[in-house]
């Protein structure tokens, strides 16, 4: 078969099951809109938190509370589109138990992808509209000074960011095969990874910049990119266009993920460990 | 038969309770390795919470709400080490049970549904205190230096409060899942229980520092005594009077969240047997 | 036809590492496979059967390429499992009774259509195969039913039809007719029959159902703590381990113990001789023969013929290698 005929296939298929997703989750329309009002509600307490600290003092880290709200507000917004889009991946153990994984074996198409497409979590769409409305809200009172550089900028940075954390879902999908009941240590830097993305990286003793910084790039899709955003200085002797190394931060996440899924599966088939 | 009156309970049920706890302990000792795990997640948590908070503290001239550097890094480390005695998700097994109409068994088992519960969430909870919170308040202690009352009453009059905030957090929980029975559907209940609980129990920030509305706001619920009350007695920022009255409040949370469950289950049974399941 | 075998197993083997819960690092090597080889030609049905444990589960998953073999060689339809894993999906079809590849809360029609995407059939195709199995497994009733919603019965055949959709040259079923009533059985073994007759699938199938093995799969292999204890046909097998038939009579009046006929051992006497059971080697005697000998004795109301239990089978093979 040609290889534009098998692509349009897997994508038929793709599109099938993501739409009777769709459908099956909006056919509970009350349900579904009592875990919309849910979602947006992690959303409002978690910038409560925020707002508690930063509205105590004039600034922490060298953010305001306005300029905070980028920082929340991009993390919020990219963090819940992964989340809505590949979340159900790090449950791995419930895939496993029911045995959808090994009928995923039995297809056509990679296993990572059918993992990814098999489910869509809508409800998270509260919680993505109330990340941007955080980051617009930022953005207008923080007062950017817009120039082309920033707008490209931040259309490099919200597709790379959630790349990021889509990355982190599948690496914790991937060490879940051999960890037992090991979606605690994952939750640690994934929930934990998310977490750290809302504060402002310069308050971070060098162990955390290591892990987050660096090894679960998540400073990369809030803080970053908001400094660069004000006109702000990069801390530890960073250069200003460290900002735009967010895609780097995103293909060394993809990296680590799927090394961690090859690993995973391996190890699940019994080849390797 | 209400928590309070337990103690009046025939030797034979008193055995019954203290096997389930037994159970649940050595249920938990299995998983050694994912405790582990969730040490990680406790400590990781830690070091970023005491990192933004210190920042804060900092930059409000080196206290806030009464917390010092010493104090805040004892409510960081006290409130890691007690993250796995209480369950803020909302969710548990009970809700399941209710779903799939597994319930009508338990009810016909000879026990005390909301103890038996109990009993079991105490076991698997307090043990994590084992491979999880004591090695994270040592990690908290070592890595980062905290202030910790001198003298034993702090310490035995905690101890209290760590027991009656994991019992209450458990029933608190319990109520909730009960209510299945009527709702069906509590997914978005226990999702806005586990945001407005862990916010309210000063899970990521210490009540003490909300502002003045808020504070009295999240004091008029239970949830600050499931784990700020202990952690501010451990911690020394609450004592003599104001530790006891604390307590105190403990108790009678636990009291009416106890009967509250306890009414549930009475009139849950009553609507199975009417229902027929 | 292609003549490539559609299974080929040379010394196959697989081992596991059991830890003791909560032990990370100590564990005990168990072999589940040890050592198996054996071939299915294309257009054969094959029953393999064994006890719970036996290794059935592990050779169908190294069989599909979700497990990896610790040695020995797999060739399926000629591809490598593992390997060739993507390409395999398009040939063989799976059904593994316990876990479903249907979609839970969608209809069943829906799910098949996705199923045809994911296998890249083309419009007509589709509609073809889908309409001949919809018929042969008289499913038309059900098809906008959610999945969820369905009996066993129904379910199940929804399942096969699911993975036989794309036309696949080798079917592997797992307990296909576990907990099935008689007639959900029947008609799913006709079905199986005449989708060999149609199509020359081959078919190989685990089963705790001598009547699945008897009405399917000329050849039975007989698995037992991994390694191959028979191959051949189910007649031989009987022959091999004197599977026995039992015949339970109801009669007209008491009747002392129905004792001494010809190649037949009785068994039981119940309700004061009013009902007895004879047990009878179908390779000495016949159902007929020993109805006649006991009709001699006292006239017969009602009859039932025990189906020789698959466990009993394996027992007896199990025993004799012992």
């Amino acid at each position: 078969m040609a290889e534009a005929g098998t692509l349009r296939g897997d994508l038929t298929a793709y599109r099938a099951v993501l739409s009777s997703r769709v459908r099956a989750q909006r056919a509970y329309a009350a349900s579904f809109r009592l875990d919309l009002v849910g979602a947006a509600l992690i959303t409002v307490v978690e910038f409560a938190e925020v707002w508690v600290l930063f509205g105590q003092v004039d600034a922490i880290g060298g953010l305001t509370l306005a300029s905070v709200m980028l920082v929340f507000g991009l993390a919020e917004m990219t963090f819940s589109t992964a989340d809505l889009l590949v979340g159900h991946c790090d449950r791995m153990p419930t895939y496993v138990r029911a045995g959808t994984l090994d009928v995923f074996y039995l297809r056509p198409q990679p296993v990572l992808a059918q993992l990814m497409t098999s489910d869509i979590d809508l409800r998270r769409v509260a919680r993505v509209a109330g990340g941007m409305v955080i980051l617009v809200v930022g953005l207008v009172v923080s007062g950017v000074r817009w120039t082309p550089e920033k707008v490209a900028l931040l259309a490099v940075t919200i597709p790379a960011a959630v790349a990021i954390y889509a990355g982190l879902f599948i690496a914790a999908a991937g060490v879940q095969f051999f960890l037992i009941n090991g979606a605690e240590t994952t939750n640690a830097f994934v929930y934990g990874g998310r977490y750290a993305a809302s504060q402002p990286a310069s308050v971070w003793p060098r162990s955390l910049v290591l892990v987050f910084g660096l090894i679960f790039p998540v400073a990369f899709t809030g803080y970053l990119p908001a400094l660069a955003l004000l006109d702000l200085p990069v801390p530890f002797g960073l250069p200003g266009w460290t900002a735009w190394l967010t895609p780097v931060a995103a293909v060394w996440s993809w990296l680590v993920a799927l090394g961690c899924w090859r690993l995973g599966t391996r190890h699940y088939q019994g080849a390797g460990g | 038969m209400t928590p309070t009156d337990a103690v009046s309970m025939p030797p034979a049920a008193a055995r019954a309770y203290r096997r389930l706890l037994a159970a649940g302990f050595r249920q938990q000792s299995a998983y050694l390795a994912a405790a582990v795990g969730g040490l990680v997640a406790n400590v990781t948590f830690g070091f970023l919470k005491a990192a933004i908070l210190l920042a804060t503290l900092a930059a409000a001239g080196g206290t806030l709400g009464g917390y010092d550097t010493g104090r805040m890094l004892a409510y960081v480390w006290v409130s890691q080490a007690m993250l796995g005695l209480i369950n803020v998700s909302g969710r548990d097994v009970l809700g399941e049970r209710i779903r799939t109409g597994d319930i009508a068994v338990d009810f016909l088992r000879p026990l005390d549904l909301q103890l038996a519960g109990l009993s079991t969430h105490l076991g698997t909870r307090l043990f994590t205190l084992l491979p999880r919170g004591l090695p994270t308040l040592t990690i908290g202690l070592l890595t980062t230096g905290m202030a910790l009352p001198s003298g034993p009453a702090p310490y035995l009059l905690g101890a209290v409060s760590v027991l009656l905030a994991t019992t209450l957090a458990y029933l608190a929980v319990y109520a909730l899942n009960m209510s299945a029975l009527w709702l069906v559907e509590i997914r978005g209940l226990q999702v806005t229980y586990m945001v407005v609980a862990s916010f309210c129990c000063g899970l990521y920030i210490p009540v003490g520092i909300f502002p003045g509305w808020l504070e009295t706001l999240a004091r008029l619920t239970p949830f600050p005594s499931m784990l700020m009350t202990p952690v501010d007695v451990l911690s020394g920022y609450a004592v003599g009077t104001d530790a006891l009255r604390l307590v105190l409040a403990q108790v009678a949370w636990v009291v009416v969240v106890g009967l509250l469950g306890h009414l549930l289950t009475r009139a849950g049974r009553r609507h199975l047997e009417v229902q027929g399941g | 036809m292609s003549r490539t075998p559609v299974v080929q197993v040379s010394g196959l083997t697989r081992d596991f590492v059991v830890r003791p819960r909560g032990h990370r690092l100590r564990g005990r090597r168990v072999r589940a496979v040890h050592d198996l080889s054996f071939t299915v030609r294309p257009g054969e049905a094959v029953g393999y059967i064994g006890a719970n444990g036996a290794g059935k589960s592990t050779t169908i998953k190294m069989l599909a390429g979700i497990l990896v073999p610790t040695a020995g060689e797999v060739r399926t339809c000629g591809l490598r499992p593992v390997q060739d894993r993507r390409a395999l999906a398009r040939r063989i079809g799976v059904v593994f009774g316990q876990r479903s590849q249907l979609w839970w809360d969608l209809p069943v029609a829906e799910s098949f259509r996705i199923l045809a995407a994911i296998h890249h059939l083309d419009a007509a195709g589709e509609r073809a195969r889908t309409g001949e199995l919809v018929d042969r497994l008289e499913m038309g009733a059900y098809l906008d039913t959610p999945v969820r919603q369905l009996s066993l019965g129904q379910r199940m055949r929804a399942e096969v039809a699911a993975a036989l959709l794309h036309s696949p040259r080798l079917v592997i079923l797992d307990e296909p007719t576990i907990g099935l009533d008689v007639l959900s059985k029947q008609r799913l073994r006709e079905f199986l029959i005449e989708e060999r007759r149609e199509h020359g699938t081959s078919l190989m199938l685990t089963t705790h159902d001598m009547g699945d093995v008897e009405r399917l799969c000329p050849r039975v292999l007989v698995i037992d703590d991994g390694t191959l204890a028979y191959d051949g046909t189910l007649s031989g097998l009987s022959r091999t381990v004197g599977a026995r038939r039992v015949l339970v009579v109801d009669l007209e009046r008491p009747t002392e113990p129905l004792t001494g006929i010809p190649s037949t051992e009785h068994l039981s006497t119940q309700a004061q001789g009013l009902q007895q059971r004879l047990a009878f080697d179908p390779e000495r005697t016949t159902a007929a023969a020993v109805l006649a000998a006991v009709s001699q004795r006292s006239e017969v109301r009602d009859l039932a013929i025990e189906e020789p239990d698959i466990e009993d089978v394996v027992r007896r093979i199990y025993a004799a290698r012992r």
